[in-house]
C-alpha cells in the first residue's frame, strides 16, 4: 500500500513560509491498496487537494474520522468526492454518548457555520459508527478502537492483505495521568495494543517536555512521550504528526533532531512532511 | 448456604453476565479506555479504590486499597471472580453475613447500577473494617459495559 501525507498539522492549518516543509494543512492521511481501494485518514484541510489526486474512476472511497475535532473535518465540505454522485463515499467515525456520528457531523455540515448540508451532498454518503468489531474495507481489515484524547477519539490500524500494517494515532495522550511514562506494560497503555508491532506508526508528536506541562489534559503527546510509546508498540517505523500552529520548520527538526538523539530508537523515524509518501 | 457454594453461584452469575455485555473490537490484549483512565484516576486518588473488567476480574487496586486488604497488588495481579469474592467476608450492621451476591460491587456490576452500602469487612488477617462500600458500573461508548468500580473506606 501507498500512504501519503496530505496534511501533518495540528489544531489550527498553519500555512507561511515557516511551516513549507512540514506543511500547513491539518491532519489528512491518503492510503491506497495495491488492489486500489482507497482510504482517506480524516478530514482536515488536507483533504482538498486530494480531490484531483485520487486515482481516475474510482467509484468508492472510505473516508475514516478519528474524532470530530475541527482540525479533523474541516476540509470535508471541500472533498471533490461527495459532490459526486457517481462515487460511493462512507464515511467512518465515532459517535457520543448521546448522538449518532451522522447527526455530530451535521451540526459542522449545516448553516450557519457551513452552507451545505449533509442531505445536499450529491455523493449521498454512508455513514459507519466506531469503534467497532474489525471491518473489511475492500481490500484492507481495519480495526479501532478509543484511545486517550478528549471526546469520542479512536486510532484505526490497517492490515493489507500481505500483512502490512499501518496504524493511526493523530491525537493520542498515552501519557494522561502517570507520573511516568510509560509505566505500565502495553495491555495498560492506550493505543498500543492498537499499534503494537505496525510496520508503520502515525502518531501524535504536539508538544516539547515544556509545553506539555501546562497542557496536561489537551490530548496530545510529547515527541519524547511519542518515541516511547512507539518503543513500547514495537512499530518498525514511526512517522511524527499533528505539529504545532506554533511550530516552524527549524523548531521541528530540532525538536525531532534532539529527541531521537536521546532516545536512540532501534526503529526508523521519519519525520512527517506534507506530501512525504511511504511504501509499506 | 456455606461460602464456597455462594462464591460459585456468584461466578456463575458474572459469567452469565459476560456474555450478555461483552463486545468491541478485540485487539490483542488491549484493556479498554475506560479500563485504562479508571485505573489512572485511582492511582492518583487518596480513597481506596478497585477495578473489575467486565469479566469480573478484579484488575487492579490502588496503594489505599492495598493497605485495607493487607495485599500488594503487584504481588497479587490479577484476581478472577472466584478469587477476590473468596478474599472477603462481609457484615452488615447488624453483624448479619451478606452473601456475596449482595456485596456492592457485585451488585453494581451484575445490575449495573449504583450501589452504596456501610458494612463489615473482614479480609486476610481477619480483623473486621467497618467499611464504607461505594460501586458503580463503568458504561462506555455505544452503552458497552467496561465492568465496575468500587471506592471503599473506613470510616
Amino acid at each position: 500500500m501507498r500512504v501519503t501525507l496530505r496534511g501533518t498539522r495540528g489544531s489550527l492549518s498553519s500555512p507561511g513560509p515557516d511551516t513549507v516543509r512540514y506543511g500547513g494543512n491539518t491532519s489528512c492521511v491518503e492510503l491506497i491498496g495495491d488492489a486500489g481501494t482507497a482510504l482517506v485518514l480524516d478530514a482536515g484541510t488536507g483533504i482538498r487537494q486530494l480531490s484531483g489526486l485520487l486515482p481516475k474512476g474510482l467509484k468508492r472511497i472510505d473516508i475514516l474520522l478519528t474524532h470530530l475535532h475541527m482540525d479533523h473535518i474541516q476540509g470535508l465540505g471541500f472533498f471533490g468526492p461527495l459532490h459526486n454522485p457517481a462515487v460511493e463515499v462512507h464515511v467512518w467515525g465515532p459517535a457520543s454518548t448521546t448522538q449518532n456520528l451522522s447527526a455530530r457531523l451535521k451540526r459542522y455540515l449545516s448553516p450557519p457555520l457551513f452552507p451545505v448540508r449533509v442531505s445536499d451532498l450529491a455523493s449521498k454518503p454512508i455513514f459507519h459508527e466506531v469503534p467497532c468489531e474489525d471491518v473489511d474495507i475492500g481490500e484492507f481489515r481495519v480495526a479501532s478502537a478509543l484511545v486517550c484524547h478528549p471526546g469520542p477519539t479512536v486510532g484505526y490500524r490497517i492490515t493489507a492483505p500481505n500483512g502490512r500494517v499501518v496504524t493511526y494515532m493523530p491525537d493520542h495522550e498515552p501519557a494522561l495521568g502517570v507520573l511516568k511514562f510509560p509505566s505500565l506494560p502495553r495491555a495498560w497503555t492506550s493505543g498500543a495494543g492498537l499499534a503494537e508491532n505496525s510496520d508503520l506508526l502515525i502518531h501524535d508528536s504536539q508538544y516539547t517536555n515544556a509545553e506539555y506541562a501546562t497542557r496536561f489534559g489537551w490530548g496530545h503527546s510529547t515527541v519524547e512521550h511519542m518515541l516511547e510509546f512507539a518503543k513500547l508498540a514495537e512499530v518498525r517505523k514511526l512517522v511524527p504528526f499533528h505539529h504545532d500552529p506554533e511550530h516552524s520548520d527549524v523548531t521541528l527538526d530540532r525538536m525531532f533532531e534532539d529527541a531521537i538523539q536521546k532516545a536512540k530508537p532501534a526503529y526508523q523515524v521519519v519525520p512527517g512532511l506534507e506530501g512525504a509518501s511511504f511504501e509499506v | 448456604m456455606p461460602p464456597a457454594r455462594r462464591v460459585l453461584l456468584s461466578c456463575v452469575a458474572l459469567g452469565s453476565l459476560r456474555e450478555k455485555c461483552s463486545g468491541g473490537a478485540a485487539i490483542s490484549a488491549q484493556k479498554s479506555i475506560e479500563l485504562i483512565l479508571a485505573r489512572q484516576l485511582a492511582s492518583c486518588l487518596a480513597m481506596p479504590v478497585g477495578i473489575v473488567d467486565a469479566e469480573g476480574t478484579l484488575v487492579y487496586y490502588n496503594e489505599q486499597a492495598e493497605e485495607v486488604l493487607d495485599q500488594r497488588f503487584d504481588e497479587t495481579g490479577d484476581m478472577k471472580a472466584s478469587e477476590w469474592t473468596a478474599f472477603f467476608a462481609v457484615e452488615d450492621l447488624e453483624r448479619k453475613p451478606v452473601p456475596v451476591e449482595q456485596w456492592p460491587l457485585v451488585l453494581a456490576y451484575k445490575e449495573q447500577r449504583a450501589v452504596s452500602q456501610i458494612v463489615w469487612l473482614r479480609c486476610r488477617d481477619d480483623a473486621w473494617l467497618n467499611i464504607s462500600f461505594t460501586a458503580f458500573p463503568l458504561i462506555g461508548q455505544h452503552g458497552r459495559f467496561e465492568g465496575a468500580m468500587t471506592i471503599f473506606w473506613e470510616i
